[in-house]
């Protein structure tokens, strides 16, 4: 085990229709050797730009700040055809839009052709017969005749199945999944998570998985970041996210996920089971709120909340919260005992 | 005069196929029957839940049966009217009491129309309201029912959030003080806490209308906490239906079991393992015997040969199944009461 990647203090920033928006505002992180990292939040709370900074991918908008060290290497000093290089070899991705990002015109095998030819230098009659060997590796079922489907042959499944084998084809260290199962049937979600697991086993591979289901964090990740509004408020391993969270953030969203309840969270025959919310939404990227930024929706919010930000801090092992609730230099004030809550 | 128990909507053998997009050069394959001879009922004031994965055929039945899209067979009653029978004046007068909620909230709203004039057009349309001002009153107090506020009546969709824009689609539908609402997939595309704002304000609306509705969705987590009753669908056809309660607890199909055995436990820890092999067959081509016996961990010889009946279980559930009801073990026609 070692640090595969470390992010420190990324900013990512984008034009918006009102102003420069921070899509991404001080992020540090680390992901082991081996492990599976979730990020999740909400739609627009940057998970999405923070996996494709790691690849500089970040147009129209640009990283304003921090360092990307991958396999200790700074990403953010490495010019535009080493860059390439990491983007074909060292790093994988694979997106939602698994239909979006095939081309229509070309047979599937050619598009893992490329990339092998390219960035592994191989022969035409031996990336053929390797992108039959990636297909088989992701589980398409007939690899020698799908190979030389288009991707409007296939279903969503094996389009998802065909973006995998891409991104292996370039023997990654880092997978990036960026909600790989969200636009898929659950009897194919289930399969393709289950994919996931035996690639990271088989190849040693490192997931960044970035979801916003919960359901699909717990039961597939070994750490957990927590984004709101472009900053990590949380970080857990998996367990102790889910028994502790330590932000009222997390704390919410928690309690919003629907279960299927079959371990007795389904009530009396005939009474539907009410779901706990969070109020408001989530805010204007552009005009984030003072203080901590959750601190308008936050059932939890005392005085130093809208007045500065708060600090990122260790609490507990492995774990980090960004929270007031936990500095020990605000809880010794005075504060309204009902406002400091109970935990669920 | 009207009891919870009384159906509000009754389809019986609804069928619908389509043809298939083979485009200019495409090829000429058969139909698709996207419903295949689908029955059920939608009582008063309760929410019948109907799920299934794409393809499944639940937005088309849904459509269906408040006559978005006309079924090539079948019937459709709605409080006693035979919906099909219907001329278009009449049927335009009726469709006050049924309305529908869409998935996408992007879409489904016209962006060059102020919110004002997006719920208000159901009420010029159906006539109600004397005046202008007081459609204007009406259009604040639906506002306010769904949780925004009358100020937004003079902004576009693009100024609000996915979450708003769905509670401006629901104002929209609850305009006319409908009776029933189809709702397809009306928080798939929303974060999951906004979904449960929107789920929880649905259910307070029904509460507060006597609103029946017929939520489709393939996310069986969220269905339960709005479902009365739930309807599983595979390749057009229900194959099984219970009240919700029972579902969950004790799932009778074995289509119905893997969908609940695939979704995500939400428990650190406890991977779920996927519960089926393989896709969705295509419905131009539907498998013999019952259509989901290819993928069907337990079937055995006669689920190739012979399609289950849609059959009762007990006093309140029914299922499509051959282990549940062997066949010629007194085998009752379905017909029930």
């Amino acid at each position: 085990m070692g640090r595969l990647l470390e992010i420190e203090d990324l900013q990512v920033h984008y034009d918006g229709p009102r102003g420069p928006v921070r899509a991404v505002d001080r992020l540090s992180l680390c992901i082991e050797q081996g492990e599976t990292y979730a990020l999740v939040g909400e739609s627009g709370c940057g998970k999405t730009a923070t996996g494709l900074a790691i690849l500089r991918l970040v147009e129209p908008g640009w990283i304003a700040g921090g360092k990307i060290l991958f396999q200790g290497r700074d990403l953010m000093g490495l010019t535009e055809r080493e860059m390439r290089r990491v983007r074909g070899g060292g790093v994988g991705l694979v997106f939602q839009e698994a239909a979006a990002a095939l081309n229509p015109v070309m047979r599937v095998g050619a598009q893992i052709v490329e990339g092998l030819r390219i960035h592994r230098g191989m022969g035409r009659r031996e990336a053929w017969s390797e992108a039959v060997r990636l297909l088989r590796l992701v589980s398409m079922n007939d690899p020698e005749r799908n190979v030389r489907a288009y991707a409007h042959e296939l279903s969503g499944g094996m389009k998802q199945r065909v973006m995998l084998a891409i991104a292996l084809s370039g023997s990654p260290a880092l997978l990036i999944a960026d909600e790989p199962t969200t636009a898929l049937d659950v009897t194919i979600q289930a399969q393709i998570l289950a994919l996931l697991r035996r690639l990271k086993a088989e190849l040693g591979l490192t997931v960044l998985l970035i979801t916003h289901d919960l359901g699909v964090v717990a039961e597939n990740a070994d750490r957990v970041g927590v984004m709101y509004a472009g900053r990590l408020v949380e970080e857990a391993p998996v367990a102790g996210l889910f028994e502790d969270p330590k932000h009222p953030y997390t704390r919410g969203l928690l309690r919003a996920m629907p279960t299927t309840g079959r371990d007795g969270a389904a009530g009396a025959p005939g009474r539907r089971v009410r779901l706990q919310t969070l109020p408001g939404s989530v805010p204007d990227p552009s005009a984030p709120p003072p203080g901590c930024r959750f601190h308008p929706r936050c059932p939890e919010v005392f005085w130093p909340c809208a007045l500065s930000e708060p600090r990122d801090l260790v609490v507990g092992p492995g774990r980090r919260a960004l929270c007031f609730l936990h500095d020990p230099s605000v809880a010794a004030a005075p504060a309204s005992p009902q406002a400091r809550g109970d935990r669920p | 005069m009207s009891t919870k128990d009384e159906p509000l909507v009754e389809a019986k053998g609804l069928t619908r196929s389509f043809a298939p997009r083979g485009g200019w050069f495409g090829p000429k394959g058969s139909d698709v029957r996207a419903v295949d001879h689908v029955d059920l009922v939608v009582r008063r004031g309760e929410t019948l839940g109907l799920v299934g994965e794409s393809g499944s055929g639940k937005s088309t039945t849904g459509r269906m049966l408040i006559r978005l899209i006309e079924p090539d067979a079948g019937s459709i009653r709605f409080d006693g009217v035979d919906l099909l029978a219907l001329a278009d004046r009449p049927l335009r007068a009726m469709r006050r009491q049924f309305q529908m909620i869409f998935q996408d909230p992007y879409g489904s709203l016209n962006p060059r129309m102020r919110v004002s004039t997006i719920v208000g057009e159901p009420l010029v349309i159906h006539r109600i309201g004397a005046n202008r001002a007081e459609r204007k009153e009406r259009v604040a107090e639906l506002l306010e029912q769904v949780g925004l506020s009358p100020a937004d009546a003079n902004k576009y969709p693009h100024e609000f959030s996915g979450g708003q824009r769905q509670r401006i689609g629901i104002a929209r539908a609850i305009a006319c003080l409908p009776r029933f609402i189809v709702a397809d997939e009306p928080v798939s595309a929303l974060d999951p806490p906004v979904q449960a704002q929107i789920v929880n304000l649905m259910a307070d609306l029904q509460e507060r209308m006597g609103l029946a509705y017929l939520f489709i969705a393939h996310d069986l987590r969220i269905v339960q906490h709005i479902s009365d009753r739930v309807a599983v669908m595979y390749l057009g056809r229900i194959v099984e239906e219970a009240p919700a309660a029972e579902l969950y607890r004790d799932p009778l199909h074995p289509y119905t079991r893997a969908l609940l055995a695939s979704t995500p436990s939400g428990r650190p820890g406890s991977p779920t393992a996927p519960a089926l092999s393989g896709e969705p067959p295509s419905a131009t081509h539907p498998p013999s015997g019952c259509r989901f016996h290819p993928r069907c961990p337990v079937a055995e010889p006669v689920c190739s040969r012979q399609d289950p009946r849609l059959l009762p279980v007990g006093g309140r559930r029914r299922v499509a199944c051959h282990l549940v009801h062997p066949p010629g073990s007194g085998d009752r026609p379905e017909r029930s009461s």
